[in-house]
């Protein structure tokens, strides 16, 4: 029989493998909340980790009938996607999903097997146990928050724990029994649970019960046991360790608790299986979610796709003649990108990952850390080095530890005290920039140099800077990437982008993910830098493309909260291009204002009814606002991958849904350039996506709730108030205008050859497999959509009525905060 | 020009402002929070001009006999109104405060379930904290008091769907009301110490005081003692203070001005006001400075070595607050007010700022990173390093401690008297109380040697129901009941210790038997649409379904602890006052049992209303989240 024998190893495996796995604040990255389930289907996955973990996975039924009533899913999807699986029995499915009553309560099989100590013994371990358990770890983990440190945090946590121990008066302990066990290190994790639980069938099953009664702790623990020195102030730690804390922590109560006597915990748990993932019953009430859930969906991609048909006709006049840019493929760009098309008939604007191809650490000035400014994933040998850099950090005495010693505390209340209330009030009535503020513009300096050309040198053991071959294979492939290889403009822009927000404990998560969630600023100025270096354009001509002398690439950085622009070593600009700059900067700059208010609509205390200038200045007041909780929307909304010529999409209004890379199946036969584009946006835009999707639905245990009330544990993480477990996930203010839709990536290219590419990426494929994200492939020749689905592409055919066409949207930008149909744009 | 009559504007502005915010729909955010901020606001500068003329005048000390409640042959319950510089820097910081938090949240809490409620409570907070700084009696400063509780109460368990809010509100409710037997036995005492409900003003008179306290020292010191009790558990001084880290359970804006300053310091304002009655006694002075002392160094501790931001600002807080009872007891009350001003200023910025210290001090760190800054404590030797340190990451133990030595016993006191069931309080405990009636009015067959004790024996009586409202862990309604009985037994006790006039019984009844009534109307309305879900032993979270109901049986819940929404309140005072001076005993018992009763009532409500929905067909939180 299985699960008859524990394997610690193995089952701390499995335990971190689906605890939560969110890095420390800093270095806060999307992914796939329920990356643990990706093996399994998509509707598959979702009930598994509802009927196990009690999860909140989809709407509420009441949810998707309110969508129904209001148009929002369209009936003749829904009978589409009804007769595709139910065939004849669509009406009876259709009652079901409209009309019929299901008890939809929430039932989990995580803490059962616990649950025994409180039913059966009337003992709460948990409720002993975590006060002292979260106080320990978070004093450990510590960043910063406290004053005193604890002591020998240089040593493994185990052996932290039993220096305390040992060398002191006081202890974590009742019993010296436990007391005895710490000192000796007479315990491990197999020896107390057999103390504790007594059989060996449960133990594993008793271990997901206890982690997962704090698994916010527990992922952060597992996430640093491999990641410690990620952490400043870098510490080694393992789950091992820590569970066995916690087992000694429990075993130490119930022998109090007991006198010494322990109960058998296991004859009270006879019906109860040791295996936790044992097999799931079939549910309708989780068909019926698919189902409206799949109905929700393609009521969206449906009208894209028929969107996308429709404007096929419509001609482009984006030549690219007179400048290029190229954007990250953010959905916040998407609308950005729109207004500097319509603002200029003759620009090209191409959407790339925001690291611009440049895999590497960053080492500000002054700064004793550097920091990764790729995406995640990426192990770079390479690190650019910041020089000059004048800007001094802003400081703040509310920050200061002063404050909370005793005499330093007694001084500052009746000085600074005073001072406090007048800043509050500064604060309330005239909002401006501050030391509070996370600004993406300090992340370099804008007047620093960079050294990005190798010399021979090396720093923290990565090589300085890239040599010419190995700057001309970044450009090169970025260029190709994104079909840019000839027809150059005058001056093409790389445009990173970056977010600015006070007092926001999510701050990291707010700049570019590819970009290990740094703003994009280095990397876009590193590759105009390498763009302008004549040996790389002598390299590059040797490898086909031609780059005219006179073409000059200028980096800047985007700063999406504010909706400001930066642009970079402008001084070094030929005379001839100044002017030409300097005209392109105001449609940027005008660019942003339009975008500032189309934004605008969905923050609901901000008045979108006046000129884009006006409500540009809003806009950014709300971005410094000290009690704005909403700074920006970040990736709220999104939905869309549209991988392909920007012609395919730029007659679409797609209200900022959509992330967009650029890429030309024409110079890419075989699928080189589409193999890379997949494998580093897949899994990014699905993260972003799927950590989106389930904030939303379940924000108790998938996301992080109300921010409000959180409180900033050790710089790592947050939780409500003092004793809470750690948060994962997004906070409810990010995500409660998201529609919690999955991705649809759109890629154009003939079916075959994305076939043969994403087969190619075994962890690529298994998004699109086992569909978590959607699959759709526009053929360049024919026009017709092939959808994937099970491994094969299927024709398929928009059904929504033919979308209605605007040529001006502001009137619709002041009509409403909610999500837009698409709309075709007229010329 | 006599100001004194303006002092009651400053009472009506928070008490119409908290009205009209009653009535105002859910969902009009602009309403209610413009409602909120004018009414601070309003306060504020309409104090303003007044402060100005007050101190040309040349601050005189105002005193406003507003109205009396109830008066009798013997009793007068006196609202009486009180103005001085404590009042005025009081007064000052808090509608600052108010105004400039009630703006913010404005904001802060958009979209916010309970947006409503949230404006609702602050205003609520808003009016107790004026009705306290202006009390000019002790009875009118216990209205104040009782509703700074409650409001409390509903501030930190403001996310009501989930377990540790809700937890740590009755945790901080109950604290509360321990101090609250400090006020009571105090106000007690001074019944007897003045003969009368004395004013603030009149203490102000030191010849009469020093008289006085003179004659009776050991009532003088024990009132002061009381107070400082009061002041300690209002102010999270030692043994208290971990209540306070625990309350940051709000939103953010509330933790702010509640936790961080308005609430926390009305330990150091009882302190200021009833300085004239202690300031004569060194041990009192020297006790209140070294509960001070201590509480400082020990909150210090804790702080330093606090790993998350809001519990460090708390205990930082809490330090000063220490070394504000210092000041007081040596008589700096200028330093004193001016301490509490800056105190309450910078932890309020401070809390609202918290979320920004994650970002600023790691950007602190990238350029200033030191691994391990030498700190005072490396100085100690190694062995006494490390225990301070345990024991401060422990917080000293402080919250076991009250747990162990106050509730964990009452718990364990009414588990064990479990016996008394629903039969046998119909077969004994109803006789007993018919035979009680009945000895009442033929007091001429008790024995002699009898008398003397039997209003202990009922008051006893009464703490037993109460105690055992308190262990109920199954029936709601026997809970109820028990919580009742209990003020019965009061009343038969407090007969029997002197005269006690039928209409005085009557009036104590008055609100508790309505209250009583409506309450176990809601269980009953309750038991039957959730049979199955209907017990104490858990949190049931039945505001989801039933708002109604909720705010229904908090309303009983209140009328029956004597809250001051009825007369029974007064009746309370009533009884009080009729305990004789020597029977330190009975008083002490009714105090306790008028305290534990509140906290059973209170503790019901929240069981049955209020943490995680037990039904799932929503999300639900993790326990521990």
């Amino acid at each position: 029989m299985k699960n008859e024998y524990f394997d610690l190893q193995h089952s701390l495996h499995k335990l971190a493998h689906y605890l939560p796995s969110q890095s420390a604040l800093k270095d806060f990255i999307h992914h796939n909340t329920l990356h643990a389930f990706q093996e399994l289907k998509f509707h598959e996955a979702l009930q598994h980790s509802s009927n196990i973990f009690g999860y909140k996975t989809y709407l509420n039924l009441s949810d998707y009938r309110q969508l129904y009533a209001e148009k929002q899913i369209s009936d003749l999807v829904l009978d589409k996607i009804l007769e595709a699986k139910k065939g004849k029995e669509i009406d009876i499915w259709k009652k079901k999903l409209l009309i019929d009553d299901f008890d939809e309560a929430l039932t989990a099989r995580i803490g059962r097997l616990r649950n025994l100590w409180k039913s059966n013994f009337k003992v709460n371990p948990d409720k002993e146990v975590h006060s002292i358990l979260f106080k320990v770890i978070g004093a450990f983990l510590d960043q910063g928050v406290s004053i005193w440190k604890m002591p020998a945090t240089e040593l493994e946590f185990w052996e932290v724990l039993r220096d305390l121990e040992t060398k002191s008066f006081s202890s974590f302990f009742r019993s010296s029994a436990a007391r005895k066990m710490l000192k000796e290190n007479s315990c491990t994790i197999e020896s107390l649970l057999s103390e504790i639980v007594g059989e060996e069938r449960l133990y594993e099953r008793y271990l997901f019960d206890q982690q997962f009664a704090h698994p916010g702790w527990s992922g952060m623990v597992a996430v640093l046991e491999h990641q410690g020195d990620s952490l400043l102030d870098s510490r080694k730690i393992s789950l091992q360790d820590f569970i066995k804390f916690e087992l000694l922590l429990e075993y130490d109560f119930l022998y109090t608790k007991f006198d010494g006597k322990i109960p058998k915990f296991n004859t009270v748990a006879e019906n109860i299986s040791g295996d936790l993932f044992e097999e799931i019953a079939y549910s309708e009430l989780f068909e019926c979610y698919s189902l409206w859930q799949e109905a929700f969906e393609w009521s969206y991609y449906d009208q894209v796709l028929k969107g996308i048909k429709q404007a096929d006709t419509l001609t482009t006049t984006h030549n690219g003649r007179s400048f290029q840019a190229m954007l990250c493929i953010d959905d916040r760009e998407c609308s950005f990108r729109r207004y500097i098309e319509k603002l200029d008939a003759e620009c090209k604007t191409f959407g790339t990952p925001g690291f611009f191809n440049i895999d590497s650490f960053f080492q500000p000035e002054h700064s004793k850390f550097s920091t990764k400014i790729c995406p995640a994933p990426v192990s770079p040998k390479h690190i650019i080095k910041e020089e000059a850099n004048n800007n001094k950090q802003a400081r703040d005495a509310h920050f200061s530890q002063r404050s909370h010693t005793l005499l330093g505390g007694w001084l500052v209340s009746l000085t600074l005290g005073f001072w406090s209330v007048i800043q509050l009030s500064l604060n309330i009535f005239r909002p401006k920039q501050n030391a509070m503020l996370v600004s993406s513009f300090k992340h370099m300096g804008k007047d620093s140099r960079l050294v990005v050309e190798h010399s021979g040198e090396t720093l923290r053991g990565f090589q300085l800077g890239y040599t010419i071959d190995e700057m001309t294979d970044r450009i090169e492939a970025l260029l190709r990437s994104i079909g840019l290889i000839d027809h150059f403009a005058p001056i093409i822009y790389a445009i990173g982008h970056g977010a600015s927000s006070v007092n926001n404990t999510h701050y990291a998560g707010y700049d570019c993910g590819a970009c290990s969630g740094r703003p994009g600023s280095v990397n876009a100025r590193t590759i105009a830098m390498i763009g302008n270096h004549p040996k790389v354009r002598a390299k590059l001509a040797e490898r086909g493309i031609y780059i005219p002398e006179n073409t000059r690439f200028i980096g800047g950085l985007h700063e999406t909260t504010r909706d400001e622009i930066e642009f970079y070593d402008e001084p070094e600009l030929d005379t001839n291009l100044v002017e030409h700059h300097k005209k392109n900067r105001e449609i940027f700059i005008k660019a942003l204002s339009l975008n500032a208010k189309e934004r605008s609509r969905r923050f609901m205390l901000t008045d979108s009814h006046a000129n884009p200038e006006r409500v540009h200045k809003r806009v950014k007041l709300r971005a410094v606002s000290l009690f704005e909780p909403r700074p920006e929307l970040n990736h709220a909304t999104n939905a869309l991958c549209i991988v392909g010529r920007r012609e395919l999409t730029d007659h679409l209004f797609l209200d900022r849904r959509a992330f967009m890379n650029s890429y030309d199946y024409k110079i890419d036969p075989d699928g080189k350039y589409l193999l890379n584009i997949l494998r580093a946006a897949t899994p990014v835009v699905g993260g972003i996506n799927l950590e989106y999707y389930f904030s939303r639905v379940d924000p108790y245990r998938l996301g992080a709730g109300t921010k409000l009330p959180h409180n900033v544990m050790g710089l790592i993480g947050v939780a409500n108030g003092m004793e809470g477990d750690l948060r994962t996930g997004l906070p409810y203010q990010m995500v409660e205008v998201h529609d919690p839709v999955r991705l649809m990536m759109i890629v154009e290219q003939y079916p075959n050859v994305v076939l043969k590419v994403i087969k190619s990426s075994e962890a690529t494929y298994e998004w699109f497999k086992n569909a978590w994200e959607h699959l759709v492939v526009v053929c360049p020749e024919t026009h017709e959509f092939y959808y994937f689905k099970d491994g094969e592409f299927i024709e398929y055919n928009p059904i929504s009525k033919p979308l209605e066409s605007k040529s001006d949207f502001n009137a619709q930008i002041e009509s409403s905060e909610s999500n837009f149909p698409v709309y075709i744009i007229k010329d | 020009m006599d100001l004194t009559p303006y002092i009651q504007t400053f009472i009506l502005i928070p008490l119409i402002g908290f009205f009209i915010s009653l009535v105002v729909m859910h969902g009009r955010e602009k309403w209610l929070s413009a409602i909120a901020y004018t009414t601070a606001g309003l306060q504020l500068f309409l104090f303003l001009p007044f402060l100005v003329y007050w101190i040309i005048q040349g601050a005189p000390v105002l005193n406003l006999t507003e109205f009396a409640l109830y008066e009798s042959s013997d009793y007068v319950f006196l609202v009486d109104f009180f103005f001085d510089e404590i009042t005025a820097v009081y007064l000052f910081v808090g509608s600052v405060l108010t105004f400039l938090i009630t703006i913010y949240s404005r904001y802060y809490l958009h979209r916010e379930n309970g947006y409503k409620g949230f404006f609702n409570s602050i205003l609520l907070l808003y009016l107790g904290y004026n009705w306290t700084i202006f009390s000019g009696n002790f009875e009118t400063l216990f209205i104040g008091w009782e509703i700074l509780g409650l409001s409390s109460f509903l501030l930190i368990a403001f996310y009501r769907e989930r377990y540790l809010p809700v937890r740590n509100a009755i945790k901080v409710f109950s604290i509360y009301r321990i101090g609250d037997v400090g006020i009571l036995m105090a106000m007690w005492a001074s019944h007897h110490l003045w003969h009368e409900n004395i004013t603030f003003l009149k203490l102000e008179n030191s010849e009469l005081v020093h008289e006085q306290i003179s004659g009776h020292s050991a009532v003088g010191m024990f009132i002061a003692f009381m107070l400082l009790l009061a002041a300690a558990a209002k102010s999270a001084q030692l043994p208290f203070s971990s209540w306070l880290p625990r309350a940051m359970e709000g939103p953010t804006p509330s933790s702010a001005i509640f936790y961080g300053s308005l609430s926390v310091h009305f330990g150091v304002f009882l302190l200021l006001r009833t300085y004239p009655l202690w300031h004569e006694q060194i041990i009192v002075r020297i006790s209140i400075g070294v509960l001070g002392l201590i509480s400082a160094i020990v909150a210090t501790l804790i702080s330093r070595v606090q790993s998350s931001v809001k519990p460090q600002i708390a205990y930082a807080s809490i330090a000063q607050i220490g070394i504000m009872f210092i000041e007081v007891a040596y008589g700096f009350e200028t330093l004193a007010l001016i301490h509490f001003a800056g105190n309450a200023f910078l932890r309020t910025y401070q809390l609202l700022v918290s979320p920004s210290i994650a970002s600023y001090r790691i950007r602190e760190q990238l350029y200033n990173y030191i691994p391990r800054p030498i700190t005072i404590e490396d100085s100690l030797p190694r062995r006494l390093e490390y225990s301070f340190y345990m024991l401060s990451v422990k917080e000293w133990n402080l919250d076991n401690f009250i747990n162990k030595i106050i509730f964990t016993p009452l718990k364990k006191l009414g588990q064990k008297i479990n016996f008394i069931n629903i039969r046998n309080l119909f077969i004994f405990f109803m006789p007993a109380y018919l035979l009680g009636v009945y000895l009442l009015f033929n007091k001429s067959i008790i024995p002699a040697q009898i008398e003397p004790y039997l209003s202990e024996i009922f008051a006893l009586l009464s703490l037993l129901m109460v105690l055992r409202a308190f262990g109920e862990r199954k029936f709601p309604k026997l809970a109820w009941l028990f919580i009742l009985l209990n003020h019965f037994w009061i009343v038969l006790a407090v007969n029997f210790n002197e005269n006690f006039d039928l209409s005085h019984s009557l009036i104590f009844l008055s609100g508790i038997l309505p209250a009583s009534l409506i309450g176990y109307i809601v269980l009953n309305i309750l038991a039957k649409k959730e049979s199955s879900n209907f017990s104490l032993n858990q949190y049931y979270g039945h505001a989801f379904e039933y708002p109604r109901l909720s705010i229904l049986f908090l309303l009983s819940c209140l009328g029956l602890m004597g809250f001051p929404i009825t007369m029974s309140f007064i009746g309370e005072d009533l009884i009080l006052s009729h305990i004789h001076d020597s029977d330190f005993l009975l008083a002490f018992l009714m105090s306790l049992s008028f305290i534990m009763g509140g906290i059973a009532g209170i503790r019901m409500y929240a069981r049955l209303f209020l943490g995680p929905h037990i039904k799932t067909y929503h999300a639900v939180p993790f326990k521990n989240s």
